[in-house]
């Protein structure tokens, strides 16, 4: 009998070009996507080398990081202006497809690889950006890479990587009512750390994760990067396939039945044996906030916040210390008395159609507090045009949300959406770091029914306790 | 690249753990088109306060530490997002090495394809090489060839790298021509896939 394997053997050993003792594996990349940011040195790399894209139509740009979501016209920023302009000469010259900002096609990149069916089971797939590990929820191994990688994957279509470790995070049981996919990734990392994945690929496994939606899926793989990991993925299964079907770059018709029997066959054989393996019960996992500095600085919200004296070790003891200072917390009060500023509804983790669903069914009907600014930005031109389709957009504003155009925005604060010094921010986004949402600003990662509700109190409160109906 | 043999200098010490390239080089700075100049930017937010006056407490700031060349510091160095313009501020500003007991390994990447070179030492270690640096003017010597970390104290340490990624540096080689020796090979994968 053969052995049995990972889907992530089954991937690699796929796309191995050329193998040799003591060296690194060069793999061949399936898809390569392109941002603005990351992108500008590589192009100017290939110019002086006096090198070509090897395949372009294996590549894909768009702009998402630096793009306004208030008047698509409207950049104020020269130098971000530069940079979307030096996008577009890049891809006419080396003949890259783009959907520029005024393209019905244009998103954040790790939301619209997916919904364009770029992103299939089996794919190789790098970009320029570390939460490209979100692609892996079809159960393709998608990985972040830097500047000089992207340079040579456009000029090579190949890459340099040895072989990674195998890690399995099983989650057990099912999630509550109220309890989401975000919670279940937060409590992870809280659990195991930030740097727990590093030097492995997850695949994330369990009753818990198969029950996820694709949506949901997502919202884990995509946080794989911050437990340390540069890929997480899930085996494919039905709910892959039917997400996939009739999507515009996978086959159609009798060929999607064929590839989806393909794709399927990768999935992780039984007895397949990991590198590591760890394990959560999902059962006991409460929605979740971050108190502190980085992702893994969360507790359940029915909790208080941590102060450094509980800690043994001393530079851990430090580091809580630290990040108590910049968050502007006393330690050992309850999260939910916090009080907050601002509300950020969006980004790679949490913008997509299922997630401004569920943030809306909480707001419906209510007010966002006088004191504080709410904000959601959609995914995708795409998500965006759906919502409004199905009145969601109404909801928001009704309560006093901004409505937004598609891009990263506040996530990462690079374009005119920025908090304020001091100021505190419940955000669906990916990454609590300092200065992150804007210098001095104070991130709190949560869910989008959790900002949703934590706009409408003014603090933080347990979604399930809302007295408002929970989605399942 | 610029081959990296062997590096003395002097040693800058940052006593954190969980540096993430938000805190190497903070988003406002990565507009620019260019490899250069991010040097002015590294640790932004930790150097200058929101006047953007020089923080005289940082210790990064201090005229001990002008001219440093290697920079020590806590695990999980480099961690979020990828970030190539990290490895560029530090490496414009003037480090060629870095020393910490873990990194991040799209950093890591990314410093071996700039000609940084980033050693991994135990806890200990990195802890000792901080306490001295905190205490005087601390010089290190690096050598890659032999894989070794040592100070004129009786400081003598090796640290583990792989081989490819030590050949790279050593040699200072342009990768994207290293691996276009292998384009038959290349094409042959892409024909076999058809
Ligand atoms: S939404 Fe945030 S994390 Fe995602 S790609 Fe954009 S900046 Fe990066």
């Amino acid at each position: 009998m053969r052995k049995p394997k990972t889907i992530i053997e089954k991937i690699w050993e796929k796309h191995v070009v050329h193998e040799e003792a003591n060296k690194p594996d060069l793999l061949y990349i399936d898809l390569h996507l392109i941002h603005e940011v990351t992108s500008p040195q590589a192009f100017e790399g290939l110019r002086m080398n006096n090198r070509k894209v090897r395949r372009p139509e294996l590549t894909y740009a768009t702009m998402d990081h630096n793009v306004p979501t208030i008047h698509r016209n409207v950049i104020k920023d020269e130098v971000s202006k530069t940079q979307m302009e030096t996008l577009k000469t890049n891809c006419d010259e080396f003949g890259v497809p783009l959907a520029d900002i005024h393209h019905p096609d244009q998103g954040i990149v790790h939301v619209i690889g997916p919904e364009l069916g770029l992103t299939q089971p089996g794919k190789t797939i790098v970009c320029g950006d570390s939460h490209t590990s979100t692609h892996g929820a079809f159960g393709a191994l998608a990985f972040g890479i830097g500047t000089s990688e992207v340079e040579h994957v456009l000029a090579t279509q190949t890459i340099w990587q040895a072989k990674p470790k195998t890690l399995n995070v099983k989650v057990n049981g099912k999630l509550g009512t109220g309890v989401t996919a975000k919670d279940l990734i937060l409590a992870i990392i809280g659990k195991f750390g930030v740097k727990f994945g590093t030097g492995y690929v997850i695949e994330y496994t369990g009753e818990a994760v198969r029950d996820l939606s694709m949506e949901g899926r997502m919202t884990v793989c995509n946080m794989s990067i911050e437990a340390g990991a540069r890929a997480g993925l899930i085996s494919p299964d039905d709910t892959t396939i039917e997400f996939l079907r009739g999507k515009r770059h996978v086959p159609q018709g009798e060929a999607f039945d064929k590839a989806a029997e393909e794709w399927k066959a990768l999935a992780t054989d039984e007895g397949a044996v990991y590198d590591e393996v760890v394990e959560i019960n999902a059962d006991e996992i409460e929605p979740q906030v971050t108190w502190g500095t980085n992702p893994g600085m969360c507790i359940p919200v029915s909790a208080n916040v941590p102060i450094p004296e509980e800690s043994e070790n001393a530079i851990e003891h430090d580091e809580i210390g630290r990040a108590l200072e910049y968050m502007g917390l006393d330690g050992g009060e309850p999260i939910s008395s916090v009080n907050i500023e601002h509300v950020f509804i969006g980004s790679c983790t949490n913008s997509r159609l299922s997630d401004l669903r569920k943030a809306a069914s909480i707001v419906k009907g209510n007010k966002v507090n006088p004191n504080v600014k709410a904000i959601v930005v959609p995914g995708s031109f795409s998500v965006k045009a759906q919502a409004e389709e199905e009145g969601i957009d109404q909801i928001f504003k009704d309560a006093g949300f901004e409505w937004r155009e598609a891009g990263c925005s506040m996530c990462l604060a690079m374009n005119d959406d920025v908090v304020p010094e001091g100021e505190r921010c419940a955000s669906t986004s990916n990454r609590n770091f300092e200065g992150r949402q804007g210098t001095g600003a104070r991130t709190h990662l949560v869910s989008p029914e959790m900002a949703a509700a934590a706009a409408i109190k003014g603090h933080f409160v347990d979604v399930r306790h809302l007295g408002v109906p929970t989605p399942s | 690249m610029e081959p990296i043999r062997k590096h003395q200098g002097l040693v800058y010490p940052l006593n954190r753990a969980n540096i993430d390239t938000d805190q190497i080089i903070p988003k406002q700075f990565l507009k620019r088109i260019s490899r250069q100049g991010f040097g002015q930017f590294v640790f932004y937010n930790w150097r200058f306060d929101s006047k953007g006056e020089l923080r005289e407490d940082f210790s990064l700031n201090q005229p001990k530490y002008k001219g440093t060349s290697i920079l020590v510091a806590g695990e999980n160095f480099g961690c979020g997002s990828s970030r190539e313009h990290a490895p560029w501020a530090i490496q414009d500003y003037g480090f060629r090495v870095v020393i910490a007991p873990s990194y991040a390994d799209i950093f890591y990447n990314n410093c071996t394809k700039n000609g940084i070179l980033p050693v991994q030492l135990t806890e200990e270690e990195v802890q000792t090489l901080i306490q001295n640096a905190e205490t005087e003017s601390y010089y290190l010597t690096v050598d890659l060839e032999e894989k070794k970390v040592y100070d004129n104290q009786g400081f003598e340490t090796s640290f583990e790298i792989d081989d490819y990624k030590r050949e790279m540096l050593l040699n200072g080689w342009d990768e994207i021509a290293v691996t276009l020796t292998h384009a038959d090979k290349i094409s042959q994968f892409e024909e076999a896939r058809k």
